[in-house]
């Protein structure tokens, strides 16, 4: 029998544990169609924030080698045409029984609120609440995520204004992820996402003795921060009960086997679809199906935390 | 890896009032016609342009907005950045004699495809349009090609008065030639230029490939930012099929600002309007 990859994620079925990662191809639902249709099992928008936002000039994102470094700003339309952009993505995705999650964030904690009161408009089948972008000049976002009584106050929040399933993604930029992780889950979170992008990190172009990045830092994601975000998932995973979304350099299947053998419940994909194309996901998952009938598993449970215990 | 590539600028020319031609001391390999690089002002910003020529890097570029007039401020030896090349270029057919046509500084990526298009020994005739005789660009370089040339004015102070549109298919029902066998339309400029063109390639059952513009940031198909319906323009694109076109909402229409909000179309693509 074919090897099941079904997933639920906070009571939200998935038809496989593979996840469009925020920040990556999530502006049109016209685009996420195609992402479902390459066959990932979730996708995640682009952050959004109540005004739309320019974001910073280009380069913005670049590709150095064993990853890539990026520094967009936080750029999105704004909330009322994300709205409209998520509805039309959850009736294209409903057939395809493929969720869509909502991310969001806000320069303060009130804000975080009433962005999440409005998003929820569109009934999103989640809500990930992004407290963890390193790109930001305020230093309320990196605040946010590092702090454990800023981010359990921006999870209560967000869980006062909404019925969505709420995921909080935590940034590895901290001395102590599990701190975090124990605060939100208090708090309420119904899930955790982990890891967002490390650093800030900084290239220069060593002719012009210049920062390659308009922003000159920029997060770092891809396969070279992926140990990192495997590790910060096990730590999550043996600290709390919720599920967690795993995201970091996920590149194969065996990345993603990697990290369901740490405790993650659903993994996210982004960077690699610049590496592999928006094919990834149908690849990925196919990776994922001869590990586990090679194991003999039938389902995803029965291997997922297996190095934990 | 895909880190720009900072050059020294070899040789700058005027082609209009608005229009320069940058040399640069780099050579793409292997770039296909129609393919873009993204070029970088450090500290300024960094943008899509097609290449004009490959070896060495050769690029036209209009004064639209802040981008362009600061790279328009550059002098020969200042160094820029550069990296790709991206993008799905013309696919030249060589069972048809080509057809390209050109709305102002569209011209510099067909004359890369017309260098090709002679080196195949296909039958080329190149139409340019622009506002008037002093905005043509590129007009004695396809002369030089030996290349058979069709323009269109505005105002009518050289060829045709009118679009080149019109123009063409003037040329497309008096020439015997092209009722035996249809040429290949290829196409590059102003959007509702390109949407004439679609709807003429789609009424005369002629092929046609056409470059389309939209506001990138990362040039290799992860942002989404230059979504054309379900396509990103970026990689699926910046040439497409006239029938990859049809019946799209964006195509004509809509483009996305920095912001990602659609805007509707009306001038050239700057991706400086927040």
């Amino acid at each position: 029998m074919a090897a099941d990859l079904t997933t639920t994620l906070c009571g939200v079925r998935l038809p496989n544990p593979t996840i469009l990662s925020s920040g990556i191809l999530g502006l049109s639902h016209e685009i996420m169609v195609r992402v479902a249709q390459a066959g990932a099992g979730g996708v995640t928008t682009k952050s959004c924030s109540l005004k739309p936002r320019a974001g910073y000039p280009n380069p913005t994102i670049l590709d150095w080698g064993p990853g890539l470094i990026n520094a967009v700003g936080l750029s999105n339309p704004g909330i009322e045409v994300m709205v409209e952009e998520i509805q039309a993505a959850r009736e294209q995705l409903a057939p395809l029984g493929v969720p869509v999650i909502a991310s969001i964030f806000a320069d303060t904690i009130y804000d975080f609120g009433t962005v999440a009161r409005f998003i929820s408009e569109a009934e999103p089948d989640l809500i990930e609440v992004n407290i963890s972008c390193p790109n930001i000049n305020s230093h309320y976002l990196q605040m946010f995520a590092a702090d454990p009584y800023v981010a359990a106050q921006v999870t209560r929040r967000v869980k006062r204004n909404t019925d969505v399933p709420v995921l909080v993604k935590l940034s590895p930029n901290v001395t102590d992820i599990v701190e975090i992780a124990q605060a939100v889950v208090e708090a309420g979170a119904d899930g955790i996402t982990a890891i967002n992008t490390l650093g800030p990190g900084l290239i220069l172009d060593i002719e012009t003795c210049r920062p390659v990045l308009y922003h000159e830092t920029g997060g770092v994601s891809g396969p070279a921060i992926h140990p990192i975000a495997v590790r910060c998932v096990r730590d999550i995973c043996r600290a709390v009960d919720v599920p967690v979304v795993a995201v970091g350099g996920v590149t194969s299947g065996r990345d993603v086997v990697e990290m369901i053998l740490v405790g993650a419940t659903a993994v996210g994909i982004g960077s690699a679809v610049h590496y592999r194309g928006i094919e990834v996901f149908r690849e990925v998952c196919e990776e994922v199906r001869e590990y586990m009938e090679r194991h003999g598993y039938g389902r995803v449970e029965e291997f997922r935390g297996k190095a934990m215990r | 890896m895909t880190l720009p590539q900072t050059v020294r600028i070899n040789e700058i020319f005027d082609e209009t009032r608005t229009v320069r031609t940058f040399v640069l001391d780099a050579e793409v390999q292997k770039a296909e016609p129609g393919q873009f690089v993204m070029l970088w002002l450090p500290g300024v910003d960094e943008k899509p342009i097609s290449i004009a020529h490959p070896a060495p890097l050769t690029l036209t570029v209009a004064r639209v907005g802040p981008f362009s007039t600061a790279l328009h401020e550059c002098k020969v030896g200042d160094r820029v950045g550069w990296r790709g090349p991206y993008g799905r270029g013309f696919s030249l057919r060589k069972d048809r004699p080509a057809l390209l046509v050109a709305g102002g500084y569209g011209a510099a990526p067909l004359y890369f495809l017309a260098t090709y298009a002679i080196e195949c020994s296909v039958p080329t005739t190149v139409a340019l349009g622009a506002r008037r005789a002093d905005d043509l660009i590129y007009v004695d370089r396809f002369r030089s090609l030996g290349i058979e040339l069709i323009l269109a004015t505005d105002d009518g102070s050289v060829g045709h008065k009118g679009y080149v549109t019109d123009a063409i298919l003037q040329f497309l029902t008096s020439n015997p030639q092209c009722s035996n066998l249809q040429p290949a339309l290829y196409a590059c400029g102003p959007e509702l230029m390109l949407v004439a063109l679609h709807r003429l390639c789609r009424e005369h059952g002629i092929p046609g490939q056409l470059s389309v513009e939209r506001y990138m940031k990362c040039g290799f198909g992860i942002c989404g930012q230059c979504a054309l319906d379900g396509y990103l323009v970026c990689q699926d694109g910046p040439v497409f099929d006239v029938g990859q076109l049809d019946g799209l909402s964006d195509f004509g229409r809509t483009r996305r600002s920095a912001t990602g909000r659609r805007l509707p179309i009306q001038q050239p693509v700057t991706g400086n309007q927040r």
